[in-house]
Parts: C-alpha cells; structure tokens; sequence
C-alpha cells in the first residue's frame, strides 16, 4: 500500500517537474524543476531496490551537475523575450525528436518483452545475496574493468582537452607565491622603535 | 518500534508510519534543543577566549539566552525585499534548515538506535550533505542583491571543492570498514591494539581524522573558512537581506550542520558510540553519553578554532582544497586500498 502511495507520488513529481522544466520562463526555476526531477527520480530508483543508483543519482546530478548548472543560467544575463523567439521555428525538429525517443521507447520495451534479445540477462545472474554495491561492483571491476578504464581516461581526454583549449598566458598577473608568504615573519615586515618626542619617523 | 504499534493492533503501515513519525521527533526535537544549547555554548566559549563574559543575563548563568533570542525573532517582522523572488527567498532557509536535520536519520546512537539503518548510510550522507549548498546558493540569487550574489558564488564553489576531499576521505574510511553502513563502520573501529577504539588510532586513517575535521569546518563555513560571510567584504553574506524566523532558520540549520560534522567526525573516526577504551566496565555507560561526549569535544574543538585562527583568503582556501587535501586524500585512498590488498585480502596474486 504505502509502496503503490509512494510510486505515484514519485511518478507524478517526476513527470509534472519535468514539464516544468522546459515549461517555465525563468531559466532558474527550470534547474530548480529539473533538481526536483532528480530527486524524484531517486526515490523511484529506491522503490526499486536500487538504493546505490538512487544515491549516485542524488550525488552526481543534483549534488554536482545541477549545481554548475545553477551557477552557470544564475550568472547569465538572459533575454526572455530573444529566448521565446525561436519557440515556432523550432517545434516540428522537437517534434520529431520526441517521436524518434518515444518510438525508440516503445521499440525497446516491445522486444524486451518479446524475449529472444535478453537485454536484462546479458550479465550474467548475480547472487540475490549481495548488496547492490557489492554486485555493481563486482562486475564493474571484473568483467567490465576496460570498459571501466577506458570510460575513465575519456574522461581525462575531455578535461585536458577543455584545460588546453581555454588556457592561456596572460601577461600582467602577479601570482600569490605562497612558499614566500610562509616564510615571512613579523621582523620582516616590522621593527620596534624607542622614538624620541617630537621628532618624525625615519621610513 | 514498528512492533510494538503493531501489537498494539494497527496495521503494518500504520504502525511503520506512525513509529517513523515518532523516531523523526525523537531525533528532532533533541537536536534543536542541542542547537540551542550549542549557541550559548558558542557563545560563552569564544567570549571566554576573548576575555569577556558571554551572555550572562537571561536565566542562571545565561543559560535562557537563546530561548529569549529565538523569542525575539520569532515576534519580529519577516521583510522580503520587492526585488526578490519571492518564492525562492522564503524556500532557501527552509531548504538549510530542512537539509541539516534530515542527514541525522542514519547516524547512529547505540547499537541498532538509528532511524534509518540502511546499507548505504555513508552515501545517503554524502548526497544530503551535497543538498546543502543549494539553500546557501538560492537565497543568495533570489535576495536580488549584490553582497548575497557574492557570498552565494563562493559558497557554492567552496562547498563542491571541500566534498570532492571528503568524499576521498570518506572511501579510505568505507574501504577500512567494508561498509557503507554507519553501524558496521562503528563496530569495525573495536579494538585497535586491543584496548582502543576508534579509526583515528589507526596510524593509516589518523591523517584523514584531522583532514576530515578541517574539511568540516569548510564545509560548514564556518571560522577560519567563513568567507560566505566575511562581514568586512560581503555586509553578512547570503542572510543580508533576511529577518525574523528566515534569518533564524539559516541561523539553526547551520549549527546542526556543525553538530552533525561533529557527530560525523566521531562516528567515522573516533568510535561513535563506543567508549574511547576497549575496557569492559566503559560498556556500561549509554552508548549515546558517549556519542555526545565526542560531540561536545569536537564542537569544542569547532569554537577553539572560531575563536582564536584568522580567516583564510580566498584563494588560500582554494589552494588548501584543491592543491593539498584532494592530492593528499587521493594518495590516501590508494594507501589505504594498498594496505588493505596486502593484509586482508591475501595480498598480490
């Protein structure tokens, strides 16, 4: 009972967040719209027994990506109306784009039923026993180690690749060297005197 | 709990949600009194540091002080500003305040004394903790106003800095343990040398102790690392422009978060709920005493610090994270899964 209460509830934050995402005007409140997406979707991943998804889930996407998100549309200076502009102009290629995923959707749930593909079983079982962290990564670090490895260094291209692309040597930057700012004490900087009254100070 | 509601004769649901209800307030209502309490002790340890005398005027000894204070902005007027959103501007201190209690449900207070004992404790930690910045970051863009902007932008770059260390932190404790189970992870720290308990007496895990209790305090913003609120740069930060019960919710749900990284740091490194010894007679004390001794003493710790170290530069507090702990953490990481490849899992094969 409280299952099927807390599916729906789920469900329905989920698709009504996620309309509100691509349907409200302020691009911040469409990121805050999509963080409520993640979350929800989080708790469909534990009502599933996924409990290791549904925390990455909340982890990487709304304790990371949403938030550079944020911090990105937060510091944009964004014109409404130019954004409304292209809404006409671009509605028969969004319609086509959501009728490919939504024949792709019913494409894959129709031969997933149907059987002769497998796709769930593909893995291999995995012993009921175990928690899913143990399983994930079991097979993470076994059988899909390249495949693991591979993903990593992808990963390490890009940020190379994003660092050499936007790096470059700018002239007139007086960089903190923190290996001086250590060593300096306070008779560096400051001496006592006995100064006579009357009289200025020697600088 | 759920039993017993359920002897009682109420149906399975019933009795859970019931029993959930009343474990939520048995956790709550405790940790906003501690919070409470924690203000004066605050208070009255930095002003000891400070040679002044700290509240003394509300009740015996001040004790009353911040009761009176939480009466105060209570019957005080909330202002929103006209440009802000508005919205946005009363749901951020609800989000603080909301995110620091709700981490509490998996923290452990005696064997099996928990809300929530699931497997993936450390994690569900881990993704509340990274909610937090969300509060700090909202209220600073829906405020419509510079100062908070400001002190919003920091906050949320310094917030994702010091999680990626204390998520590397947090594997070499998980990797000693072998598991993402608050509990499993006190009970693993029995015993260290026979008669000590707690990971922090592991030579390996000792560096991560004092790496994990500075992150805390950058994660919660708190003195040397305050730079959210740096009053001589940003007027008060992101709560510039809040008053009344919004200004106290930010106010309340930042001291939580600081007990929670104490309690935190005494779960994960110094025994939780264990005695300090693994000395028979010490079991009898309440585990939860014990628990909140070790709170108490790293809050302690938190106020010594306040009181007494200047605040970090910016870019100090970047290069601390960026450049030494997240290095520093990951060698740890490969040190700790090392160590344990060696020893417990039967070495190179």
């Amino acid at each position: 009972m409280i299952h099927v209460i807390a599916f729906y509830l789920f469900a329905t934050l989920v698709v009504c967040s996620g309309a509100l995402t691509i349907l409200s005007r302020n691009p911040v409140h469409s990121v805050l719209w999509l963080i409520l997406a993640f979350f929800n979707a989080a708790g469909l991943m534990i009502l599933l027994g996924a409990e290791f998804i549904a925390m990455l889930l909340v982890i990487v996407y709304v304790g990371a990506v949403a938030v550079l998100f944020l911090f990105v549309v937060m510091m944009l200076d964004i014109d409404f109306a130019e954004l409304r502009a292209g809404f006409v102009s671009y509605l028969p290629f969004g319609l086509l784009i959501a009728l490919v995923l939504l024949a792709e959707i019913v494409l894959g749930i129709g031969l997933w039923s149907a059987g002769p593909i497998e796709l769930a079983q593909r893995a291999g079982p995995v012993n009921p026993e175990l928690s899913n962290i143990q399983a994930i990564g079991g097979l993470l670090y076994t059988r899909y180690i390249f495949l693991f490895e591979a993903a990593g260094i992808v990963l390490l291209v890009a940020m190379i690749g994003a660092i050499v692309l936007t790096h470059r040597a700018r002239g007139g930057v007086r960089p903190q060297n923190i290996a001086r700012q250590n060593q300096r004490r306070p008779q560096d900087a400051t001496r006592n005197i006995n100064q006579p009254v009357g009289q200025g100070v020697e600088l | 709990m759920t039993a017993f509601f359920q002897e009682l004769g109420l149906p399975f649901e019933g009795a859970w949600l019931l029993s959930t209800i009343i474990g939520i307030l048995l956790i709550a209502l405790p940790v906003m009194l501690a919070v409470a309490m924690i203000i004066y002790a605050d208070r009255k340890i930095w002003a000891a540091m400070a040679l002044r005398r700290g509240p003394n005027v509300v009740g015996p000894f001040g004790l009353l002080q911040s009761f009176a204070d939480g009466l105060k902005v209570f019957l005080q007027e909330t202002i929103v500003p006209s440009a802000a959103n508005k919205t946005l501007f009363l749901i951020a201190p609800i989000i603080t305040f909301t995110v620091a209690l709700m981490a509490w449900a998996v923290v452990p207070f005696q064997v099996g004394v928990v809300l929530a004992d699931i497997n993936v404790g450390l994690l569900y930690i881990l993704a509340i903790s990274s909610l937090g910045v969300y509060g700090v970051v909202l209220s600073g863009w829906a405020s419509n106003s510079k100062y908070p902007f400001y002190s919003a932008i920091r906050a949320s770059a310094q917030m994702i800095s010091y999680e990626v260390s204390i998520g590397f932190i947090l594997i070499c404790v998980v990797l000693w343990a072998g598991s993402f189970n608050l509990t499993a992870i006190v009970e693993s720290q029995k015993g260290y040398y026979g008669f000590l308990n707690g990971n922090g007496f592991n030579p390996l895990l000792f560096p991560m102790a004092i790496m994990f209790l500075i992150s805390a305090m950058a994660e919660t913003a708190r003195a040397p690392f305050d730079l959210t609120e740096a009053e001589s740069e940003l007027v008060a930060g992101y709560q510039t422009e809040y008053s009344s019960m919004a200004f106290a919710l930010f106010w309340l749900g930042e001291y939580a978060n600081v007990i929670l990284m104490c309690a935190l740091n005494a779960v994960l490194f110094w025994g939780g709920y264990l005695p300090p010894f693994d000395w028979a007679p010490l079991y009898y004390v309440p585990g939860i005493l014990w628990l909140f001794a070790k709170i108490l003493f790293f809050f302690f710790v938190f106020s010594w610090v306040k009181a007494t170290v200047p605040r970090y530069r910016y870019d100090q507090l970047m290069r601390l994270g960026w450049k030494i702990f997240l290095p520093t953490s990951l060698l740890f990481v490969f040190l700790v899964s090392g160590f344990l490849m060696l020893t417990r899992y039967g070495g190179a094969q």
